[in-house]
């Protein structure tokens, strides 16, 4: 009898300790999005990054292992604006999960809740690889991260409205570190504005847009196509006419043709880590934007 | 203070007040996808196409020489509600000189029936198979492996239901089960009050590392086939068409493996795939000759089995280099041996093979051009085919599967 009992009142706060340790699962396409989610998130859930600052975002194949993550997800959390048309709708229509389709609280894309740049005004496929609704790259800009911070907590509340507490009080705690680092980033980088610099691809107009950064060029001649001799030697002549600082691209993307520009026009090439992972030592949001900077500063 | 305020103003501009659940931007018309598909074909050798142990049906064929047109197809979906996702995809192509319009796949699916139930109701590829649910447009080769050819006339499509279930498990699993039809080929006969043919399906899969994904399926089709056509017999100037028929059980169990590699999972600069089915059909019934006066019928006890085994290599962005290797094998008995062969299921003492290269450059994801080079001995007679071919989809950007 009394094991009985004392069975019961261990079975009782198991179920009854439960809610306090609500597990929201969240699926994040990106590893931005995993690493905004812990810090407001904290305990109360836990997050898996889809893809790692390895791959490319735009190209990623709906792995079996995907379906079976998202299947169990609480919460997806994407960059949007089209960068994952080609594998999320498929992950969301295999998953048979009604939580996280397009439409309910638990899908949230990041892109929509900001204002966007390079959104084009007329749009056809022989301009490359563009996305309707704008550049998604938005997670380079500190301040439209904030923003987009603050409707996650809105969402975590929605989803998990006991812990509606605990979130907010993270997101206070973030806020303000977030504030305070963006004031120092910017400080840090004023050797940066208006520095002319070449891209890979357009990953990165968000950043410049923050700092003042001048995008001299991209190496790919039209968005999501590979580097063409013609196209090199073009941007050899634009370089020698009106040079450039550095050329920067991703751990995802083939230096090859950086480095060949960087022989014809003497300009040093930049690998940035991108998103958190890029490198070991960008462990989460912070590190990035102050590795970043670094970097960048490092090369002028 | 100045930063202060840049700060301030980004809260201000973005639009997250109303913190909108509103996830496209896409207007209310419907996802449209056209794909465009031309070859031209060459073979060594003239003579007609067979495969020797199966009666051949459905699309089944080596393709054609020359100039000529691939399946052209017309796709339409979207989300219909919250609720419904639906699609309809027509195939137009040219057979003997008459344009025919065939509908591919209609059918509605389930989005948010919740605990990773997907149902599925309409015309569908069975998800049979690894292959069998691609479109045709998708795969890595021009045409389709042998075994998929002698047992499906290139691929399984029916009318019906299908239910699945994604277990809650770590890695992936998913369980389903289609009732169908079984009107089309291989199933043959609109009999069985229209519920003819049924399937089960397991799939497993998941990840090595972050460079590798892998997925195993077990699949087992069955029907109670009546009166399945197979290609006609004209014995000449007068004499009247023969069309061998069959009737009665089959029963086909398959398994399919897919191995991708990449380094460090990013697919985008270089990849590997490697993929292998084997499917066999056992039968037992009657096959008659459609026809003939007086009907000529023998029993049949057919086993037919095959499998092919692929590679295809992404060795840099835009171009792969692909081989595959095909063979079938069948031990197919009956009272009426004779009557067999004439049906086209007498082996012939013959084992079906064939080696395939191919070589693939996709100027984007939208385009690619593809050349093909088959040493086939299917038949008899040895064939060296070769294709050269080009798709291309215009409108919506269809997701990738696995």
């Amino acid at each position: 009898m009394k094991f009985l009992i004392r069975s019961f009142s261990v079975l009782a706060m198991l179920l009854t300790s439960a809610p306090l340790l609500a597990n929201i699962n969240v699926f994040a396409c990106e590893p931005e999005w995993a690493s905004l989610t812990d810090e407001l998130g904290g305990d109360r859930i836990s997050s898996y990054a889809a893809t790692t600052a390895f791959q490319d975002p735009h190209h990623i194949e709906a792995r079996p292992s995907l379906i079976a993550r998202i299947r169990r997800a609480d919460l997806v959390i994407c960059s949007g604006a089209e960068l994952e048309t080609g594998w999320l709708p498929m992950l969301q229509r295999r998953a048979g999960n009604s939580k996280i389709m397009p439409g309910k609280p638990g899908y949230f894309e990041a892109a929509v809740m900001v204002d966007r740049l390079d959104v084009p005004a007329d749009i056809d496929r022989s301009m490359g690889d563009v996305h309707a609704s704008g550049n998604p790259h938005v997670h380079l800009d500190p301040r439209r991260l904030q923003v987009i911070a603050k409707a996650l907590l809105a969402r975590l509340i929605v989803i998990d409205p006991q812990g509606a507490d605990y979130y907010r009080s993270r997101f206070t705690n973030f806020s303000q570190r977030w504030q305070q680092a963006i004031r120092q980033w910017q400080h840090q980088a004023k050797a940066l504005k208006d520095s002319r610099i070449v891209v890979h691809h357009r990953d990165w107009v968000y950043l410049f847009d923050w700092l003042g950064i001048e995008l001299a060029a991209a190496l790919e001649p039209k968005p999501g196509l590979p580097t063409t001799a013609g196209h090199l030697h073009s941007l050899k002549q634009t370089l020698t006419e009106n040079p450039a600082k550095m050329i920067v691209h991703t751990a995802y993307q083939n230096p090859r043709a950086a480095k060949r520009l960087s022989q014809i026009t003497n300009t040093p090439v930049v690998e940035l880590p991108y998103t958190v992972g890029g490198t070991e030592q960008v462990k989460d949001l912070f590190d990035l934007f102050t590795l970043t900077i670094e970097k960048l500063k490092g090369a002028l | 203070m100045k930063t202060n305020s840049i700060v301030t103003g980004a809260i201000v501009f973005a639009c997250f007040t109303s913190a909108p659940f509103a996830a496209k931007q896409s207007s209310f018309n419907p996802d449209i996808s056209l794909t465009l598909d031309g070859r031209i074909g060459a073979y060594s050798n003239d003579s007609d196409y067979e495969l020797p142990g199966f009666m051949l049906g459905g699309e089944a064929s080596r393709g054609e020489q020359g100039f000529n047109l691939g399946h052209n197809e017309l796709s339409i979906s979207a989300n219909i509600d919250d609720m419904f996702f639906g699609k309809l995809t027509t195939a137009i192509a040219e057979h003997e000189g008459q344009t025919e319009v065939e509908l591919e796949e209609a059918y509605i699916e389930t989005l948010a029936a919740g605990n990773g139930i997907t149902a599925k109701a309409g015309r569908f590829f069975s998800d049979i198979g690894y292959l069998n649910n691609q479109h045709g447009h998708a795969w890595d080769f021009t045409d389709a492996p042998l075994i998929y050819r002698g047992l499906f006339g290139d691929q399984l499509i029916d009318d019906g239901l299908q239910v699945s279930w994604l277990v809650p498990t770590d890695m992936y699993f998913k369980v389903g089960v289609e009732a169908t039809r079984g009107e089309r080929f291989p199933a043959g006969g609109g009999a069985n009050d229209g519920n003819g043919a049924q399937a089960v399906f397991a799939k497993f899969g998941g990840d090595v590392g972050v460079s590798h994904a892998w997925q195993l399926g077990f699949s087992h089709w069955r029907a109670d086939i009546e009166g399945r056509a197979s290609g006609s017999h004209d014995h000449g100037a007068g004499a009247a068409v023969e069309v061998p028929t069959y009737t009665g059980e089959s029963q086909v169990s398959g398994v399919d493996f897919v191995w991708k590699w990449s380094p460090n999972g990013n697919s985008s600069q270089q990849s590997l795939k490697i993929q292998a089915e084997y499917f066999v059909r056992n039968e037992d019934g009657d096959v008659a000759l459609a026809g003939s006066d007086p009907l000529e019928l023998t029993t049949y006890q057919g086993k037919q089995s095959g499998w092919y085994l692929q590679s295809i290599y992404k060795f840099m962005p835009r171009w792969r280099v692909g081989y595959r290797y095909d063979r079938l094998n069948s031990d197919n008995q009956g009272s009426d041996a004779v009557l067999l062969t004439e049906a086209g299921l007498d082996n012939e003492g013959h084992t079906p093979e064939r080696s395939t290269l191919m070589l693939d450059y996709s100027r984007s994801e939208f385009s690619r051009i593809r050349f093909q080079m088959a040493k086939d001995d299917s038949y008899e007679d040895s064939d060296t085919l070769f294709f050269i071919q080009y798709i291309v989809t215009l409108g919506a950007h269809g997701a990738h599967s696995f």
